[in-house]
Protein backbone atom coordinates (compact mmCIF):
# COMPACT_ATOMS: atom_id res chain seq x y z
CA UNK A 1 0.00 0.00 0.00
CA UNK A 2 1.44 3.34 -1.04
CA UNK A 3 2.05 5.99 1.61
CA UNK A 4 -0.49 8.38 0.11
CA UNK A 5 -3.11 5.66 0.28
CA UNK A 6 -2.37 5.09 3.97
CA UNK A 7 -2.77 8.82 4.60
CA UNK A 8 -6.06 8.84 2.70
CA UNK A 9 -7.39 5.98 4.82
CA UNK A 10 -6.25 7.73 8.00
CA UNK A 11 -8.08 10.88 6.90
CA UNK A 12 -11.19 8.80 6.19
CA UNK A 13 -10.98 7.17 9.64
CA UNK A 14 -10.68 10.57 11.34
CA UNK A 15 -13.71 11.83 9.42
CA UNK A 16 -15.71 8.74 10.47
CA UNK A 17 -14.78 9.20 14.13
CA UNK A 18 -15.55 12.94 14.14
CA UNK A 19 -18.70 12.43 12.10
CA UNK A 20 -20.04 9.76 14.42
CA UNK A 21 -19.34 11.90 17.47
CA UNK A 22 -21.19 14.83 15.92
CA UNK A 23 -24.02 12.54 14.87
CA UNK A 24 -24.83 11.89 18.52
CA UNK A 25 -25.62 15.59 19.24
CA UNK A 26 -28.70 17.33 17.82
CA UNK A 27 -26.90 20.58 16.96
CA UNK A 28 -24.11 18.95 14.97
CA UNK A 29 -25.76 15.78 13.66
CA UNK A 30 -26.28 16.96 10.10
CA UNK A 31 -22.71 18.19 9.66
CA UNK A 32 -21.48 14.95 11.24
CA UNK A 33 -23.31 12.87 8.68
CA UNK A 34 -21.84 14.91 5.84
CA UNK A 35 -18.32 14.67 7.27
CA UNK A 36 -18.56 10.91 7.45
CA UNK A 37 -19.86 10.84 3.85
CA UNK A 38 -16.78 12.80 2.78
CA UNK A 39 -14.67 10.23 4.61
CA UNK A 40 -16.38 7.47 2.66
CA UNK A 41 -15.74 9.27 -0.63
CA UNK A 42 -12.04 9.64 0.21
CA UNK A 43 -11.76 5.94 1.09
CA UNK A 44 -13.47 4.86 -2.14
CA UNK A 45 -11.42 7.20 -4.35
CA UNK A 46 -8.17 6.11 -2.67
CA UNK A 47 -9.06 2.47 -3.34
CA UNK A 48 -9.96 3.09 -6.98
CA UNK A 49 -6.90 5.25 -7.60
CA UNK A 50 -4.47 2.66 -6.25
CA UNK A 51 -4.48 1.00 -9.65
CA UNK A 52 -4.01 -2.63 -10.63
CA UNK A 53 -7.78 -3.05 -10.91
CA UNK A 54 -10.06 -3.82 -13.81
CA UNK A 55 -12.77 -1.19 -13.47
CA UNK A 56 -15.46 -2.67 -15.72
CA UNK A 57 -17.42 -4.61 -13.14
CA UNK A 58 -16.61 -2.22 -10.32
CA UNK A 59 -18.38 0.54 -12.24
CA UNK A 60 -21.35 -1.74 -12.96
CA UNK A 61 -21.71 -2.49 -9.25
CA UNK A 62 -21.31 1.16 -8.26
CA UNK A 63 -23.90 2.39 -10.75
CA UNK A 64 -26.50 -0.22 -9.82
CA UNK A 65 -25.94 0.27 -6.08
CA UNK A 66 -26.01 4.06 -6.29
CA UNK A 67 -29.22 4.07 -8.34
CA UNK A 68 -31.03 1.65 -6.03
CA UNK A 69 -29.76 3.37 -2.88
CA UNK A 70 -30.65 6.87 -4.05
CA UNK A 71 -34.13 5.94 -5.23
CA UNK A 72 -34.87 3.98 -2.05
CA UNK A 73 -33.63 6.82 0.18
CA UNK A 74 -35.76 9.36 -1.65
CA UNK A 75 -38.92 7.27 -1.96
CA UNK A 76 -39.12 5.71 1.49
CA UNK A 77 -41.90 7.02 3.70
CA UNK A 78 -40.99 8.01 7.23
CA UNK A 79 -43.34 5.29 8.47
CA UNK A 80 -41.34 2.79 6.41
CA UNK A 81 -38.05 3.78 7.99
CA UNK A 82 -37.67 0.64 10.17
CA UNK A 83 -37.86 -1.58 7.06
CA UNK A 84 -35.41 0.68 5.23
CA UNK A 85 -32.90 0.50 8.09
CA UNK A 86 -33.28 -3.29 8.24
CA UNK A 87 -32.58 -3.59 4.50
CA UNK A 88 -29.56 -1.30 4.74
CA UNK A 89 -28.19 -3.44 7.59
CA UNK A 90 -28.76 -6.48 5.43
CA UNK A 91 -27.02 -5.11 2.33
CA UNK A 92 -23.97 -4.17 4.43
CA UNK A 93 -23.84 -7.64 5.95
CA UNK A 94 -24.30 -9.27 2.54
CA UNK A 95 -21.46 -7.20 1.04
CA UNK A 96 -19.07 -8.21 3.84
CA UNK A 97 -20.06 -11.85 3.51
CA UNK A 98 -19.36 -11.75 -0.24
CA UNK A 99 -16.00 -10.04 0.32
CA UNK A 100 -15.01 -12.91 2.60
CA UNK A 101 -16.29 -15.46 0.10
CA UNK A 102 -14.49 -13.84 -2.87
CA UNK A 103 -11.24 -13.78 -0.90
CA UNK A 104 -11.66 -17.46 -0.07
CA UNK A 105 -12.02 -18.28 -3.76
CA UNK A 106 -9.26 -15.94 -4.91
CA UNK A 107 -6.41 -16.88 -2.61
CA UNK A 108 -4.63 -20.19 -2.74
CA UNK A 109 -2.08 -19.84 0.05
CA UNK A 110 -3.83 -18.57 3.12
CA UNK A 111 -2.26 -17.92 6.51
CA UNK A 112 -4.10 -19.31 9.53
CA UNK A 113 -5.00 -15.85 10.72
CA UNK A 114 -6.58 -14.94 7.38
CA UNK A 115 -8.58 -18.16 7.34
CA UNK A 116 -9.98 -17.25 10.78
CA UNK A 117 -10.87 -13.79 9.45
CA UNK A 118 -12.55 -15.21 6.34
CA UNK A 119 -14.83 -17.67 8.13
CA UNK A 120 -15.68 -15.11 10.80
CA UNK A 121 -16.60 -12.52 8.14
CA UNK A 122 -18.80 -15.01 6.32
CA UNK A 123 -20.45 -16.12 9.56
CA UNK A 124 -21.29 -12.66 10.93
CA UNK A 125 -22.03 -11.15 7.52
CA UNK A 126 -24.33 -14.04 6.65
CA UNK A 127 -26.23 -13.80 9.93
CA UNK A 128 -26.63 -10.02 9.52
CA UNK A 129 -27.81 -10.44 5.91
CA UNK A 130 -30.46 -13.13 6.33
CA UNK A 131 -31.47 -11.88 9.81
CA UNK A 132 -32.12 -8.45 8.33
CA UNK A 133 -34.26 -9.91 5.57
CA UNK A 134 -36.43 -11.66 8.18
CA UNK A 135 -36.55 -8.46 10.24
CA UNK A 136 -37.63 -6.61 7.09
CA UNK A 137 -40.34 -9.21 6.48
CA UNK A 138 -41.65 -8.86 10.01
CA UNK A 139 -41.52 -5.05 9.99
CA UNK A 140 -43.29 -4.77 6.64
CA UNK A 141 -45.74 -7.46 7.79
CA UNK A 142 -44.90 -9.72 4.89
CA UNK A 143 -44.19 -12.26 7.63
CA UNK A 144 -46.31 -12.56 10.76
CA UNK A 145 -44.84 -10.30 13.44
CA UNK A 146 -45.67 -12.76 16.20
CA UNK A 147 -42.80 -14.72 17.72
CA UNK A 148 -42.39 -18.00 15.87
CA UNK A 149 -41.52 -20.73 18.33
CA UNK A 150 -41.26 -24.47 18.04
CA UNK A 151 -40.10 -27.28 20.26
CA UNK A 152 -36.37 -27.85 20.30
CA UNK A 153 -35.68 -24.43 18.82
CA UNK A 154 -32.84 -23.56 21.17
CA UNK A 155 -31.09 -26.95 20.89
CA UNK A 156 -31.45 -26.76 17.11
CA UNK A 157 -29.89 -23.30 16.94
CA UNK A 158 -27.09 -24.40 19.27
CA UNK A 159 -26.45 -27.50 17.18
CA UNK A 160 -26.35 -25.52 13.93
CA UNK A 161 -23.99 -22.97 15.47
CA UNK A 162 -21.75 -25.80 16.72
CA UNK A 163 -21.79 -27.38 13.26
CA UNK A 164 -20.87 -24.05 11.66
CA UNK A 165 -17.98 -23.66 14.08
CA UNK A 166 -16.74 -27.20 13.36
CA UNK A 167 -16.86 -26.54 9.62
CA UNK A 168 -15.06 -23.24 10.21
CA UNK A 169 -12.49 -25.18 12.22
CA UNK A 170 -11.88 -27.43 9.20
CA UNK A 171 -11.20 -24.46 6.94
CA UNK A 172 -8.84 -22.95 9.51
CA UNK A 173 -7.05 -26.24 10.21
CA UNK A 174 -6.54 -26.74 6.50
CA UNK A 175 -4.92 -23.33 6.27
CA UNK A 176 -2.74 -24.04 9.31
CA UNK A 177 -1.57 -27.50 8.22
CA UNK A 178 -1.53 -27.44 4.44
CA UNK A 179 -1.07 -23.72 4.04
CA UNK A 180 -4.03 -23.41 1.70
CA UNK A 181 -7.81 -23.58 1.72
CA UNK A 182 -8.27 -25.40 -1.55
CA UNK A 183 -9.48 -28.69 -0.16
CA UNK A 184 -12.22 -27.39 2.09
CA UNK A 185 -14.86 -26.16 -0.34
CA UNK A 186 -17.54 -28.32 1.27
CA UNK A 187 -16.70 -27.10 4.77
CA UNK A 188 -16.68 -23.52 3.56
CA UNK A 189 -20.03 -23.91 1.80
CA UNK A 190 -21.40 -25.32 5.04
CA UNK A 191 -20.23 -22.27 6.99
CA UNK A 192 -21.91 -20.02 4.44
CA UNK A 193 -25.24 -21.86 4.40
CA UNK A 194 -25.37 -22.32 8.16
CA UNK A 195 -24.69 -18.62 8.68
CA UNK A 196 -27.66 -17.74 6.48
CA UNK A 197 -29.86 -20.31 8.21
CA UNK A 198 -28.84 -19.06 11.65
CA UNK A 199 -29.70 -15.49 10.73
CA UNK A 200 -33.26 -16.60 9.91
CA UNK A 201 -33.62 -18.81 12.97
CA UNK A 202 -32.28 -16.20 15.39
CA UNK A 203 -34.68 -13.46 14.30
CA UNK A 204 -37.81 -15.57 13.73
CA UNK A 205 -38.62 -16.16 17.43
CA UNK A 206 -38.48 -12.44 18.24
CA UNK A 207 -41.79 -10.62 18.61
CA UNK A 208 -42.93 -7.32 17.13
CA UNK A 209 -42.45 -5.29 20.31
CA UNK A 210 -38.82 -6.41 20.52
CA UNK A 211 -38.00 -5.30 16.99
CA UNK A 212 -36.20 -2.09 18.09
CA UNK A 213 -33.67 -4.24 19.93
CA UNK A 214 -33.18 -6.58 16.98
CA UNK A 215 -32.77 -3.74 14.50
CA UNK A 216 -30.12 -2.14 16.72
CA UNK A 217 -28.37 -5.49 17.18
CA UNK A 218 -28.29 -6.20 13.43
CA UNK A 219 -26.83 -2.73 12.97
CA UNK A 220 -24.04 -3.77 15.32
CA UNK A 221 -23.50 -7.05 13.43
CA UNK A 222 -23.17 -5.30 10.07
CA UNK A 223 -20.42 -3.17 11.60
CA UNK A 224 -18.59 -6.16 13.08
CA UNK A 225 -18.84 -7.95 9.72
CA UNK A 226 -17.21 -4.95 8.01
CA UNK A 227 -14.44 -4.95 10.62
CA UNK A 228 -13.90 -8.67 10.05
CA UNK A 229 -13.71 -8.03 6.29
CA UNK A 230 -10.96 -5.54 7.15
CA UNK A 231 -8.95 -8.41 8.65
CA UNK A 232 -9.55 -10.41 5.49
CA UNK A 233 -8.21 -7.81 3.07
CA UNK A 234 -5.69 -6.46 5.59
CA UNK A 235 -7.08 -2.93 5.68
CA UNK A 236 -7.16 -0.64 8.72
CA UNK A 237 -9.93 1.67 7.56
CA UNK A 238 -12.41 -1.22 7.47
CA UNK A 239 -11.35 -2.34 10.91
CA UNK A 240 -11.71 1.15 12.41
CA UNK A 241 -15.00 2.07 10.70
CA UNK A 242 -16.51 -1.36 11.26
CA UNK A 243 -15.70 -1.45 14.96
CA UNK A 244 -17.10 2.06 15.46
CA UNK A 245 -20.41 0.92 13.98
CA UNK A 246 -20.29 -2.30 15.97
CA UNK A 247 -19.83 -0.28 19.15
CA UNK A 248 -22.55 2.26 18.38
CA UNK A 249 -25.01 -0.50 17.50
CA UNK A 250 -24.15 -2.24 20.74
CA UNK A 251 -24.77 0.94 22.74
CA UNK A 252 -28.17 1.41 21.09
CA UNK A 253 -28.99 -2.22 21.82
CA UNK A 254 -28.13 -1.68 25.48
CA UNK A 255 -30.25 1.49 25.65
CA UNK A 256 -33.22 -0.41 24.20
CA UNK A 257 -32.80 -3.34 26.59
CA UNK A 258 -32.64 -0.95 29.55
CA UNK A 259 -35.81 0.77 28.39
CA UNK A 260 -37.57 -2.59 28.53
CA UNK A 261 -35.85 -3.70 31.73
CA UNK A 262 -34.64 -6.88 30.07
CA UNK A 263 -31.36 -8.53 29.34
CA UNK A 264 -30.16 -9.10 25.80
CA UNK A 265 -30.16 -12.85 26.39
CA UNK A 266 -33.81 -12.64 27.41
CA UNK A 267 -34.71 -10.81 24.20
CA UNK A 268 -32.79 -13.22 21.97
CA UNK A 269 -33.92 -16.43 23.56
CA UNK A 270 -37.04 -15.46 25.51
CA UNK A 271 -39.67 -15.68 22.78
CA UNK A 272 -41.33 -12.87 24.70
CA UNK A 273 -45.03 -12.46 24.16
CA UNK A 274 -45.58 -15.92 22.73
CA UNK A 275 -47.70 -16.85 25.69
CA UNK A 276 -49.87 -14.83 27.99
CA UNK A 277 -48.94 -15.76 31.51
CA UNK A 278 -51.71 -17.48 33.35
CA UNK A 279 -50.83 -15.52 36.51
CA UNK A 280 -52.03 -12.19 35.15
CA UNK A 281 -54.86 -11.05 37.36
CA UNK A 282 -58.30 -10.87 35.81
CA UNK A 283 -59.15 -7.32 34.82
CA UNK A 284 -61.47 -5.41 37.10
CA UNK A 285 -63.74 -2.55 36.21
CA UNK A 286 -65.37 -1.80 32.92
CA UNK A 287 -64.32 -0.17 29.71
CA UNK A 288 -65.72 3.34 29.28
CA UNK A 289 -65.96 4.35 25.64
CA UNK A 290 -66.06 7.97 24.53
CA UNK A 291 -66.85 9.69 21.24
CA UNK A 292 -64.43 12.19 19.67
CA UNK A 293 -67.05 14.93 20.14
CA UNK A 294 -67.23 14.33 23.87
CA UNK A 295 -63.45 14.14 23.96
CA UNK A 296 -63.39 17.63 22.52
CA UNK A 297 -65.23 19.09 25.54
CA UNK A 298 -62.66 17.60 27.90
CA UNK A 299 -59.76 18.78 25.75
CA UNK A 300 -61.25 22.23 25.41
CA UNK A 301 -61.05 22.68 29.19
CA UNK A 302 -57.59 21.15 29.55
CA UNK A 303 -54.56 23.21 30.58
CA UNK A 304 -52.02 20.47 30.15
CA UNK A 305 -52.07 17.73 27.52
CA UNK A 306 -49.55 14.96 26.93
CA UNK A 307 -49.58 12.86 23.78
CA UNK A 308 -48.15 9.35 24.05
CA UNK A 309 -47.56 7.98 20.55
CA UNK A 310 -46.92 4.33 19.77
CA UNK A 311 -46.75 2.02 16.80
CA UNK A 312 -50.48 2.55 16.14
CA UNK A 313 -49.77 6.18 15.25
CA UNK A 314 -47.31 5.00 12.61
CA UNK A 315 -49.78 2.47 11.20
CA UNK A 316 -52.58 5.05 11.01
CA UNK A 317 -50.16 7.70 9.62
CA UNK A 318 -51.69 9.98 12.22
CA UNK A 319 -48.63 12.16 12.97
CA UNK A 320 -49.82 15.12 10.87
CA UNK A 321 -53.29 15.34 12.42
CA UNK A 322 -51.69 14.94 15.85
CA UNK A 323 -49.62 18.04 15.19
CA UNK A 324 -52.72 19.86 13.92
CA UNK A 325 -54.57 19.03 17.12
CA UNK A 326 -51.53 19.99 19.20
CA UNK A 327 -51.41 23.42 17.54
CA UNK A 328 -55.11 23.99 18.20
CA UNK A 329 -54.65 23.00 21.84
CA UNK A 330 -51.74 25.42 22.21
CA UNK A 331 -53.81 28.19 20.65
CA UNK A 332 -56.49 27.31 23.17
CA UNK A 333 -53.97 27.99 25.96
CA UNK A 334 -52.93 24.47 26.86
CA UNK A 335 -49.43 23.24 27.53
CA UNK A 336 -48.73 20.42 25.06
CA UNK A 337 -46.01 17.81 25.18
CA UNK A 338 -45.30 14.52 23.42
CA UNK A 339 -43.94 11.84 25.73
CA UNK A 340 -41.86 9.33 23.82
CA UNK A 341 -40.86 6.00 25.26
CA UNK A 342 -37.48 4.79 23.92
CA UNK A 343 -38.97 1.54 22.62
CA UNK A 344 -42.24 2.93 21.24
CA UNK A 345 -42.57 1.82 17.63
CA UNK A 346 -40.49 -0.66 15.71
CA UNK A 347 -37.02 0.82 15.78
CA UNK A 348 -35.01 3.08 18.07
CA UNK A 349 -36.22 6.67 17.65
CA UNK A 350 -39.18 5.69 15.43
CA UNK A 351 -41.66 8.14 17.02
CA UNK A 352 -39.21 11.04 16.96
CA UNK A 353 -38.76 10.63 13.23
CA UNK A 354 -42.51 10.57 12.58
CA UNK A 355 -43.24 13.62 14.74
CA UNK A 356 -40.32 15.49 13.19
CA UNK A 357 -41.84 14.76 9.78
CA UNK A 358 -45.04 16.42 11.00
CA UNK A 359 -43.06 19.50 12.14
CA UNK A 360 -43.52 18.96 15.86
CA UNK A 361 -41.01 21.28 17.56
CA UNK A 362 -38.17 19.49 19.32
CA UNK A 363 -38.92 21.27 22.62
CA UNK A 364 -42.30 19.53 22.87
CA UNK A 365 -40.73 16.08 22.83
CA UNK A 366 -40.06 14.72 26.31
CA UNK A 367 -38.82 11.44 27.71
CA UNK A 368 -40.73 9.37 30.30
CA UNK A 369 -38.59 10.50 33.23
CA UNK A 370 -39.36 14.16 32.38
CA UNK A 371 -43.11 13.74 32.36
CA UNK A 372 -43.73 11.03 34.98
CA UNK A 373 -42.94 13.06 38.16
CA UNK A 374 -45.61 15.68 37.35
CA UNK A 375 -48.16 13.32 35.80
CA UNK A 376 -50.81 14.28 38.40
CA UNK A 377 -50.86 17.81 36.98
CA UNK A 378 -51.59 16.58 33.46
CA UNK A 379 -55.25 17.10 32.58
CA UNK A 380 -55.40 14.78 29.60
CA UNK A 381 -52.97 12.12 28.44
CA UNK A 382 -53.76 10.95 24.91
CA UNK A 383 -52.40 7.50 24.17
CA UNK A 384 -52.25 6.94 20.41
CA UNK A 385 -51.73 3.33 19.49
CA UNK A 386 -49.30 2.66 22.33
CA UNK A 387 -49.97 -0.23 24.66
CA UNK A 388 -47.14 -1.95 26.47
CA UNK A 389 -45.23 1.26 27.21
CA UNK A 390 -48.21 2.60 29.20
CA UNK A 391 -49.28 -0.67 30.85
CA UNK A 392 -49.53 -0.12 34.64
CA UNK A 393 -48.89 -3.85 35.15
CA UNK A 394 -45.21 -2.98 34.68
CA UNK A 395 -45.40 -1.29 38.09
CA UNK A 396 -48.19 -3.15 39.86
CA UNK A 397 -48.25 -6.78 38.80
CA UNK A 398 -45.13 -8.86 39.63
CA UNK A 399 -46.54 -11.77 37.62
CA UNK A 400 -46.71 -9.72 34.42
CA UNK A 401 -44.00 -10.30 31.81
CA UNK A 402 -43.75 -6.52 31.61
CA UNK A 403 -43.05 -6.13 35.34
CA UNK A 404 -40.14 -3.77 36.01
CA UNK A 405 -40.18 -2.08 32.61
CA UNK A 406 -40.10 1.70 32.92
CA UNK A 407 -43.37 3.08 31.52
CA UNK A 408 -45.08 6.39 30.88
CA UNK A 409 -47.44 6.52 33.84
CA UNK A 410 -50.52 7.90 32.08
CA UNK A 411 -52.76 6.10 34.58
CA UNK A 412 -51.85 8.87 37.03
CA UNK A 413 -53.03 11.66 34.75
CA UNK A 414 -56.41 13.26 35.61
CA UNK A 415 -57.95 11.83 32.45
CA UNK A 416 -56.48 9.40 30.00
CA UNK A 417 -57.76 8.90 26.44
CA UNK A 418 -56.73 5.67 24.79
CA UNK A 419 -57.10 5.64 21.01
CA UNK A 420 -57.29 2.09 19.83
CA UNK A 421 -58.74 0.14 16.98
CA UNK A 422 -60.17 -2.64 19.13
CA UNK A 423 -59.67 -4.36 22.46
CA UNK A 424 -56.85 -6.62 21.22
CA UNK A 425 -53.86 -6.84 23.54
CA UNK A 426 -50.56 -5.27 22.47
CA UNK A 427 -47.72 -6.96 20.67
CA UNK A 428 -46.46 -8.35 23.95
CA UNK A 429 -49.76 -10.26 24.12
CA UNK A 430 -50.51 -8.82 27.54
CA UNK A 431 -53.82 -7.39 28.72
CA UNK A 432 -53.68 -3.78 29.74
CA UNK A 433 -55.23 -2.78 33.07
CA UNK A 434 -55.06 0.85 31.95
CA UNK A 435 -58.14 0.34 29.78
CA UNK A 436 -60.22 -0.52 32.83
CA UNK A 437 -59.14 2.33 35.14
CA UNK A 438 -61.71 4.87 36.34
CA UNK A 439 -59.97 7.83 34.70
CA UNK A 440 -59.49 6.09 31.35
CA UNK A 441 -61.76 6.71 28.35
CA UNK A 442 -61.45 4.46 25.32
CA UNK A 443 -61.93 6.04 21.90
CA UNK A 444 -62.26 3.22 19.40
CA UNK A 445 -61.57 3.54 15.70
CA UNK A 446 -58.80 4.55 13.34
CA UNK A 447 -56.48 6.93 15.21
CA UNK A 448 -56.20 9.31 12.28
CA UNK A 449 -59.97 9.57 11.83
CA UNK A 450 -60.50 9.99 15.58
CA UNK A 451 -58.02 12.83 15.90
CA UNK A 452 -59.27 14.44 12.70
CA UNK A 453 -62.76 14.43 14.26
CA UNK A 454 -61.40 16.20 17.35
CA UNK A 455 -59.65 18.74 15.13
CA UNK A 456 -62.84 19.55 13.25
CA UNK A 457 -64.73 19.80 16.55
CA UNK A 458 -62.20 22.45 17.59
CA UNK A 459 -62.49 24.29 14.31
CA UNK A 460 -66.31 24.30 14.35
CA UNK A 461 -66.44 25.62 17.89
CA UNK B 1 -2.72 -11.61 7.38
CA UNK B 2 -1.69 -9.06 9.94
CA UNK B 3 -2.36 -9.73 13.65
CA UNK B 4 -1.48 -6.10 14.41
CA UNK B 5 -4.95 -5.29 13.10
CA UNK B 6 -6.30 -6.82 16.31
CA UNK B 7 -4.63 -3.99 18.18
CA UNK B 8 -6.38 -1.42 16.00
CA UNK B 9 -9.67 -3.33 16.33
CA UNK B 10 -9.66 -3.37 20.14
CA UNK B 11 -8.74 0.32 20.37
CA UNK B 12 -11.42 1.26 17.84
CA UNK B 13 -14.10 -0.65 19.76
CA UNK B 14 -13.17 1.19 22.96
CA UNK B 15 -13.13 4.49 21.09
CA UNK B 16 -16.61 3.74 19.70
CA UNK B 17 -18.01 2.91 23.14
CA UNK B 18 -16.56 6.14 24.60
CA UNK B 19 -17.62 8.25 21.63
CA UNK B 20 -21.32 7.54 21.71
CA UNK B 21 -22.50 7.75 25.27
CA UNK B 22 -25.75 9.52 26.06
CA UNK B 23 -27.49 9.81 22.74
CA UNK B 24 -30.83 11.66 22.96
CA UNK B 25 -33.63 9.39 21.74
CA UNK B 26 -34.42 11.89 19.00
CA UNK B 27 -31.20 10.83 17.32
CA UNK B 28 -31.50 7.06 17.71
CA UNK B 29 -32.75 6.47 14.17
CA UNK B 30 -30.35 8.87 12.39
CA UNK B 31 -27.47 7.49 14.45
CA UNK B 32 -28.41 4.01 13.35
CA UNK B 33 -28.82 4.80 9.66
CA UNK B 34 -25.78 7.11 9.65
CA UNK B 35 -23.51 4.60 11.38
CA UNK B 36 -24.95 1.95 9.10
CA UNK B 37 -23.74 3.94 6.11
CA UNK B 38 -20.27 3.88 7.66
CA UNK B 39 -20.40 0.08 7.83
CA UNK B 40 -20.69 0.27 4.06
CA UNK B 41 -16.91 0.83 4.20
CA UNK B 42 -16.78 -2.81 3.25
CA UNK B 43 -17.17 -1.33 -0.26
CA UNK B 44 -13.37 -0.95 -0.23
CA UNK B 45 -13.00 -4.72 0.06
CA UNK B 46 -15.74 -5.24 -2.52
CA UNK B 47 -13.99 -2.99 -5.06
CA UNK B 48 -10.76 -4.95 -4.67
CA UNK B 49 -12.61 -8.27 -5.01
CA UNK B 50 -14.46 -7.11 -8.14
CA UNK B 51 -11.36 -5.73 -9.86
CA UNK B 52 -8.55 -8.15 -9.21
CA UNK B 53 -9.53 -10.78 -11.76
CA UNK B 54 -10.86 -14.32 -11.65
CA UNK B 55 -14.40 -15.11 -12.75
CA UNK B 56 -15.96 -16.13 -9.44
CA UNK B 57 -14.34 -13.38 -7.36
CA UNK B 58 -15.42 -10.84 -9.98
CA UNK B 59 -19.04 -12.01 -9.83
CA UNK B 60 -19.08 -12.06 -6.02
CA UNK B 61 -17.22 -8.76 -5.89
CA UNK B 62 -19.62 -7.03 -8.28
CA UNK B 63 -22.63 -8.08 -6.24
CA UNK B 64 -20.75 -6.98 -3.11
CA UNK B 65 -19.99 -3.57 -4.65
CA UNK B 66 -23.66 -3.11 -5.55
CA UNK B 67 -24.85 -4.15 -2.05
CA UNK B 68 -22.26 -1.99 -0.28
CA UNK B 69 -23.09 1.00 -2.49
CA UNK B 70 -26.80 0.65 -1.66
CA UNK B 71 -25.74 0.65 1.97
CA UNK B 72 -23.52 3.73 1.60
CA UNK B 73 -25.65 5.91 -0.69
CA UNK B 74 -28.99 4.85 0.82
CA UNK B 75 -27.67 5.25 4.37
CA UNK B 76 -26.20 8.73 3.96
CA UNK B 77 -29.11 10.11 1.93
CA UNK B 78 -31.82 8.79 4.21
CA UNK B 79 -29.96 10.12 7.26
CA UNK B 80 -29.60 13.50 5.60
CA UNK B 81 -33.32 13.49 4.82
CA UNK B 82 -34.29 12.65 8.39
CA UNK B 83 -31.94 15.16 9.99
CA UNK B 84 -33.30 17.81 7.64
CA UNK B 85 -36.73 17.32 9.22
CA UNK B 86 -35.54 17.80 12.77
CA UNK B 87 -36.06 21.35 13.89
CA UNK B 88 -33.18 22.17 16.16
CA UNK B 89 -32.62 25.22 18.33
CA UNK B 90 -35.38 27.76 18.93
CA UNK B 91 -34.87 27.93 22.67
CA UNK B 92 -33.94 24.33 23.34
Amino acid sequence: MAAWQVFAYIAASILFITGLKMLSRPETARRGNRLSAVGMLIAVVATLAAGGLDYTWIVVGLVIGAAVGAVAARRVQMTGMPEMVALLNGSGGLASMLVGWAEYVRTTDVATFSAVAIVFTVLIGGIAASGSVVAFGKLSERIDGKPYLFRGQKPLNAALLALALVAAGFVIADAAIVGGVGGTTLAFALVLLLALALGVLVVIPIGGADMPIVVALLNSYSGIAAAAAGFVIDNNVLVVAGSLVGASGFILTTIMCKAMNRSLANVLFGGFGATVTAGSAAQEGSVKPLTPDDAYYILEAADSVVFVPGYGMAVAQAQHVVQELAELLIKNGADVRHAIHPVAGRMPGHMNVLLAEANVPYEQLVEPEDVNPAMETVDVAIVIGANDVVNPAAKEDPSSPLFGMPIIEVDRARTCFVLKRSMNPGFAGVDNALFFKDNTRMIFGDAKATIAAMVSAFKDA
Amino acid sequence: MNPLLLFVFVLAVFLGLELINKVPSQLHTPLMSGSNAISGITIVGAIVAAGEGGIVPTILGTIAVAAATINVIGGYLVTERMLGMFKVGKGS
